[in-house]
């Protein structure tokens, strides 16, 4: 399906535009939204490109740069702090790398770090694309991101 | 007619899944199978039990006996004692059992004595994901009652009487927010139901929806009765997969049941309700922006008034309710608002669904009765602290919330006591922290929560948290002066008034209470040192007015 068609059904619904968008980004290959996509958005909505924009720009869950193909959301809230989070931070910046905001060469992951994420009965945890990994220990990481290499 | 002479409710709810509780039904199931028990034992998908740190969990019934941290290598030993021989697998289990017979039932163990389950009263008891179990369990019955008995005045009325207040952090009076609703002009109106969870800790509305679905959607319908909407939407956070995946499933369930949709149980009233995702942002949580998300548009709060009641989603009447605050609906009418105000204290009614979580020994979620103290939630509930460490602070209602110190333990959790320490109930996140913490570490680490969250759109917000964040920086370096902790005082009285909304207003809550209750904690930053030896301290600066 084409993007423009991918869209338009959303377009009647509450909240269309950031379901469009979520579609968008998901079939942008790189986890992210190009101008082509804001410009698309604007015309199918019917709505003035700038203001497509802010929404867009306005959510963490979006991107306006491309991305790796999976991207790596780490939970810095105090619950996920105070049982050990930036030691997860740390290792994943050494296992990958990268620093918090940067694609590895290869181009498989992104790191970000997120806000709670609703699972702190299992904190630290951290998000891989729609999957939530918890219990998260510096040792356990390797095998987790092997399963999305 | 299949005889069923045990059945076995495992957890489903996101912590338990996230800990492997799918490949643990599916083993059990095999080994039944195996074992040629598969037909006189069914086994159930429930939602959350409660003890998400020990989970996955299981109940077996009739006996009641829970099994925590069961792994796929328990469950030969669990089919062939218990299932088989009617022996219970001792070392799994949580409830005490002295002797060979004797059992503690398990609403009379530790972890749930002190708990009253109303929100909750469905959570791993039926399976969520079927419409029938829920009206087996009285579901829909309440709908059902207003529809025939009570005028949309009457149900808000009841709702008043009961003094149910929102149970999403504001603990707005809810009777009185429908009431406005009610009587604001138009004939076109929305009910939204605000399951855009973002308070750092808490997960209580994911596992309520995961748990009992239908309860909240009941709670909808009622309050889009008494409000006189047709048309609800829910919005929830676009990271909460399997709360998507529930409430769809349950829309469509209710909708082919007659539940939702036209003319609902031969009534004159209709309506229907949809889905709609976040996309990260947590003051979306704020109503005025959630209202602005759902509009497609930047979640930026609006300048109140008008309140929502007046002009909300695409400028009509709106009401916003928190999840729970909804599912506590459905048994205020079935059982009476005086039946509620019996639960809790004499100004705050009913009970709070928390979450526990840090370094406490039962992390997981709770409902227990308003008024409760914090010792009883901690020391009893929760199991106490780990790893023969000591209870340092608990920071109530969120990120947004108060810390408390050792000396509050004895405060009952409600509305008017917790403020009075500077704290809030606020969205039931209870984050416990032994004394391994530093107190300084972790304000900075609230703080860039919310700079990290504040929309921008106002500047004593935008410039505020960040100039805080700053601020607690330097002093975990050791390099700031007394004036800065008095610079940190005066903001915070700034920002408690100006900003546009909750999230700038209550951001340096933390920050006070923390600064109040371990000021000589603080104040030895200021020398170069940090007595829980967490902050780095290479750089620090000696001061002379420290």
């Amino acid at each position: 399906m084409g993007k423009r068609e991918a869209i338009a059904a959303f377009v009647d619904q509450p909240g269309g535009l950031i379901k469009a968008l979520h579609r968008l980004q998901d079939q942008s290959g790189h986890n992210f939204l190009s101008p082509q996509d804001i410009e698309l958005a604007a015309e199918v909505f019917d709505l003035p490109t700038a203001s497509v924009w802010g929404t867009a720009t306005f959510y963490s869950l979006f991107s306006m740069t491309p991305r790796g193909r999976h991207v790596i959301r780490v939970c810095e809230s105090a619950p996920c702090h105070v049982v050990g989070s930036l030691n997860i931070l740390s290792e994943l910046e050494k296992h990958l790398g990268v620093q918090v905001g940067e694609t590895t060469k290869d181009g498989c992951f992104t790191l970000e770090v997120a806000s709670c994420l609703g699972v702190c009965g299992v904190a630290p945890a951290m998000m891989i694309d729609e999957n939530i990994h918890g219990n998260l220990t510096p040792q356990s990481l390797a095998k987790i991101l092997a399963g999305y290499a | 007619m299949r005889f069923i002479r045990s059945h076995i409710l495992i957890c489903s709810g996101s912590n338990c899944q996230l800990r492997g509780s799918l490949s643990i039904m599916h083993a059990l199931e095999a080994e039944l199978i195996k074992k040629g028990l598969y037909q006189e034992i069914r086994i159930v998908e429930t939602g959350c039990l409660g003890l998400c740190e020990k989970g996955p969990g299981m109940v077996v019934y009739p006996e009641g006996v829970m099994y925590t941290r069961v792994t796929l290598a328990d469950i030969p030993e669990i089919v062939e004692e218990h299932l088989l021989k009617g022996r219970f697998v001792r070392r799994l289990m949580t409830q005490p059992a002295d002797g060979e017979d004797k059992l503690t039932p398990l609403n009379m163990s530790p972890f749930f004595i002190k708990q009253k389950r109303v929100v909750l009263k469905n959570c791993g008891l039926i399976n969520p994901e079927s419409i029938e179990e829920y009206i087996a369990a009285g579901g829909y019955q309440s709908l059902a009652m207003a529809l025939d008995q009570y005028s949309p005045d009457q149900v808000i009325q009841i709702v008043k009487d009961s003094n149910l207040r929102g149970r999403g952090g504001a603990g707005f009076p809810t009777g009185r927010k429908w009431d406005f609703t009610r009587r604001a002009e138009g004939t076109e109106k929305y009910l939204i139901c605000n399951a855009d969870e973002g308070e750092p800790g808490t997960f209580k509305d994911r596992l309520i929806i995961e748990g009992d679905p239908h309860l909240v959607l009941e709670g909808m319908s009622l309050a889009a009765y008494a409000i006189g909407a047709d048309k609800g939407i829910i919005y929830v956070r676009g990271e909460y997969d399997l709360s998507i995946k529930r409430l769809e499933q349950a829309i469509r369930q209710a909708r082919e049941s007659g539940l939702l949709g036209r003319n609902i149980l031969g009534s004159e009233f209709s309506f229907d309700i949809d889905v709609c995702l976040g996309a990260g942002a947590y003051v979306c949580g704020e109503e005025t922006a959630l209202i602005e998300s759902i509009e497609g548009k930047r979640g930026e709060p609006r300048l109140k008034p008008p309140y929502p009641a007046q002009a909300g989603l695409w400028g009509k009447p709106t009401s916003v309710n928190n999840v729970e605050t909804l599912a506590n609906i459905p048994s205020i009418i079935e059982h009476g608002a005086e039946w509620f105000r019996s639960i809790g204290t004499a100004t705050s009614s009913g009970t709070k669904v928390f979450t526990l979580t840090g370094n406490v020994v039962n992390a997981g979620l709770i409902e227990v009765p308003m008024g409760i103290t914090l010792r009883e939630v901690i020391m009893e509930i929760g199991g106490g602290i780990p790893g023969g460490r000591q209870f340092k602070m608990a920071q109530t209602g969120g990120t947004s919330g108060g810390c408390l110190a050792e000396e509050h333990l004895d405060v009952p959790m409600d509305y008017e006591s917790l403020s009075q320490y500077g704290s809030s109930l606020g969205s039931g996140a209870l984050l416990i922290m032994d004394d391994s913490h530093c107190i300084v570490d972790l304000t900075k680490c609230f703080l860039r929560f919310f700079v990290h969250e504040s929309c921008g759109q106002c500047t004593p917000c935008r410039e505020g948290t960040a100039q805080l964040y700053n601020i607690v920086d330097k002093i975990s370096k050791g390099r700031a002066a007394g004036s800065d902790i008095d610079l940190i005082e005066k903001l915070s009285r700034t920002m408690q008034i100006s900003p546009l909304c909750a999230l700038g207003q209550t951001a340096p809550i933390p920050v006070l209470s923390a600064f109040q209750y371990f000021g000589p904690e603080v104040r030895a930053h200021l020398r170069g040192t940090c007595p829980a030896g967490i902050c780095n301290m290479k750089g620090a600066l000696a001061n002379a007015d420290s």
